[in-house]
């Protein structure tokens, strides 16, 4: 009796030290960034300092350079509202195109889904220059609309991928039992299909979305005025100038971005994983 | 109610191959329960999907209550199917599976509740309505099905293997339940399997398929006693029909009507051999014996007889016994198309 209580306990013992240092490992980005946001910079350059506290009282000077000297608020909105339309665009281009190619093309869908896939292997470092004359015969250069047209080129496969993946695991008898049921395919694919991968497509929002976030060399090389640029460069561009890092500000615009999707996230974690089609077959 | 029909119906997978299903004729009579049996890949389920309007014919017609349905999506033939994988909707509640078909139709709120009530009482599920299928038993899932399939009162009930997930136990209880509500319902029913128990109890006809093509056609009684070829003979019954080249012919017999001599006399003539016994399997209500003829014209063919244990003393392994077995119940077929022939005369 009393030997199986230690086991337990040592066990929770363990237990807890591993949540603990893997809990402390993937919050110390965020403890970084917050620290550092509210630093003085006398602290922050100062090598004899710990690097892990405050030394010297914390002050907003950061925050007010990064709101006031920057556009940053304004890239943020672009960032957000590039992200929604790329998002929208991936969406209702992936869902049917992974439908369709799970479900009605036969052998062909499988060959033809990791043609898809293939082609979101091919570098943007390559793929810039042709993409930058497609920009400029639309006319788009120097917009936020260059990127928008120009994102779904890498959220679309994956999410095509991921979404087919997604259709294949719903038994097909489902949409057998729904056409008999009365409804037209069209009908079984809005009324079962999507509902019954809701965290397939949740999965893509969030990684299109991200995506958007990030980028990177397409935002640099399409738009060149900084009121239309986007977070992932614009930071990047106007707080470090020349050599010197404006090291709080960075920072700070790290945690304001990284914050939301973080919660985005952890909100919709156990959709991610939830087991959807539970039940639907013994 | 309907009448299903299938005139040549054919369905062929992949060019240059043999069809799954090859010129089915088929006409099912009103109210009637008619079971498709026959073994994996025989055509039986291709036959149901085709009916469904879920798979279509390579050439060949369907008619529904005499309509012909062929260019008909399945949502217009007015049918209802119970899959084998009970296909229930795993993201709604079991009153949302039920009503799903009314909803599909458009059938206003206040039906649906009504409707929904009336197929759950049949079933008995009223009190699982708030539930979702992953928290239901396998014979709850089934009975979901079957109030889903009924709910909107089809005049064709398509059931394929629908009690094949199930347990043996709960199964033989199911079977008995699905056949009683089938004859209150009385729609026309066919009903996929490849249990020929399921088949024998159920159906009013049975339609035997193998290579996707109908042996034969009959009541239970029909198939059993009368086949019409030996893979009728062979599929129906356990163990098996004894088929024994004999001349021109082949001979069938069943194992219960080869007896020890003495035991269940029938009227008319019959036919004795000699019989040793290699080795028996002790079954509780009978013993069934693996043993060759001795002698006469069946000299060194296997044989397989069964024998009620009441009538077993005796019967041990390596005695020979003289065994009969009745005129009437001695089969014949073509060697070469291994259909039914008349008989020729009786070897002895």
């Amino acid at each position: 009796m009393a030997r199986r209580r230690q086991r337990k306990v040592v066990l929770n013992v363990a237990m807890w030290c591993v949540r603990i240092v893997f809990g402390a490992l993937l919050a110390f980005p965020f403890y970084w960034m917050l620290i550092t946001t509210f630093k003085r910079n006398t602290d922050l350059n100062n090598l004899k300092n710990n690097p892990f506290i405050f030394n010297e009282p914390p002050t907003l000077d950061h925050l007010r350079l990064l709101f006031h000297e920057t556009m940053f608020g304004r890239w943020v909105l672009n960032t957000a509202f590039a992200g929604l339309i790329v998002v929208i665009i991936t969406l209702v281009l992936a869902v049917p195109a992974a439908y369709a190619l799970a479900r009605l093309t036969g052998n062909w869908g499988a060959q033809l889904g990791i043609g898809v896939f293939l082609t979101y292997l091919v570098p943007p470092t390559l793929l810039f220059i042709p993409l930058s004359k497609v920009v400029a015969m639309l006319g788009l250069q120097d917009t936020l609309w260059s990127v928008i047209v120009v994102y779904p080129t890498f959220t679309l496969p994956f999410s095509i991928w991921l979404l087919m993946g997604f259709f294949k695991s719903i038994p097909k008898d489902l949409d057998d039992a729904a056409m008999v049921d009365g409804l037209t395919r069209w009908g079984a694919f809005v009324k079962l299909m999507i509902p019954m991968s809701v965290s397939g497509i949740l999965t893509v929002v969030i990684f299109a979305f991200t995506l958007v976030t990030q980028e990177f060399v397409y935002a640099l090389t399409f738009i060149s005025s900084a009121a239309n640029q986007t977070v992932g460069v614009g930071v990047p561009t106007y707080l470090v100038r020349g050599d010197v890092y404006y090291w709080g500000s960075l920072m700070a615009a790290c945690l304001i971005t990284s914050v939301p999707i973080g919660i985005l996230y952890n909100t919709f974690l156990d959709r991610f994983i939830e087991g959807f089609t539970g039940g639907a077959v013994k | 109610m309907a009448v299903v029909e299938t005139r040549k119906l054919t369905k062929v997978f992949k060019r240059g191959n043999v069809g799954a299903v090859n010129n089915v004729d088929l006409e099912s009579r009103e109210g009637e329960f008619l079971v498709l049996l026959g073994p994996s890949g025989s055509g039986k389920t291709t036959l149901l999907r085709m009916i469904a309007g879920l798979e279509e014919p390579t050439s060949g017609d369907i008619l529904i209550g005499g309509r012909l349905v062929n260019d008909l999506t399945p949502r217009e033939r007015g049918i209802a199917m119970v899959f084998q994988s009970y296909a229930l909707y795993p993201h709604l509640s079991v009153f949302n599976n039920i009503v799903f078909p009314l909803k599909a139709q458009g059938v206003p709120k206040e039906r649906r509740q009504k409707q929904a009530e009336w197929a759950a009482s049949l079933l008995g599920i009223q009190h699982l309505f708030a539930r979702k299928p992953r928290e239901l038993s396998g014979g709850e899932r089934q009975r979901v099905a079957l109030a889903r399939a009924i709910v909107r009162e089809p005049s064709l009930f398509l059931l394929d293997e629908p009690l094949s997930n199930l347990d043996a136990k709960l199964r033989a209880s199911a079977r008995e339940e699905l056949e009683q509500f089938q004859e209150r319902i009385g729609t026309t029913t066919i009903y996929v399997t490849h249990d020929q128990v399921e088949a024998m109890a159920m159906g009013d006809r049975v339609v035997v398929m193998s290579q996707g093509v109908v042996r034969q056609i009959g009541t239970p009684a029909d198939v059993y006693d009368e086949p019409a070829d030996t893979f009728v003979a062979t599929f129906l019954g356990s163990p098996p029909m004894n088929i024994l080249p004999f001349e021109e012919t082949l001979v069938g017999f069943r194992p219960e009507h080869f007896l020890p001599v003495g035991v269940s006399e029938r009227p008319g003539a019959s036919v004795s051999y000699s019989y040793h016994i290699d080795h028996s399997e002790y079954l509780g209500a009978e013993l069934v014996l693996y043993g060759v003829m001795v002698g006469g014209a069946f000299d060194g063919m296997k044989a397989i007889s069964r024998v009620p244990s009441t009538h077993a003393a005796g019967l041990t392994d390596g005695s020979t016994h003289t065994f009969w077995v009745g005129a009437s119940d001695v089969k014949f077929f073509d060697r070469v198309t291994s259909k039914r022939t008349t008989a020729s005369r009786l070897p002895s």
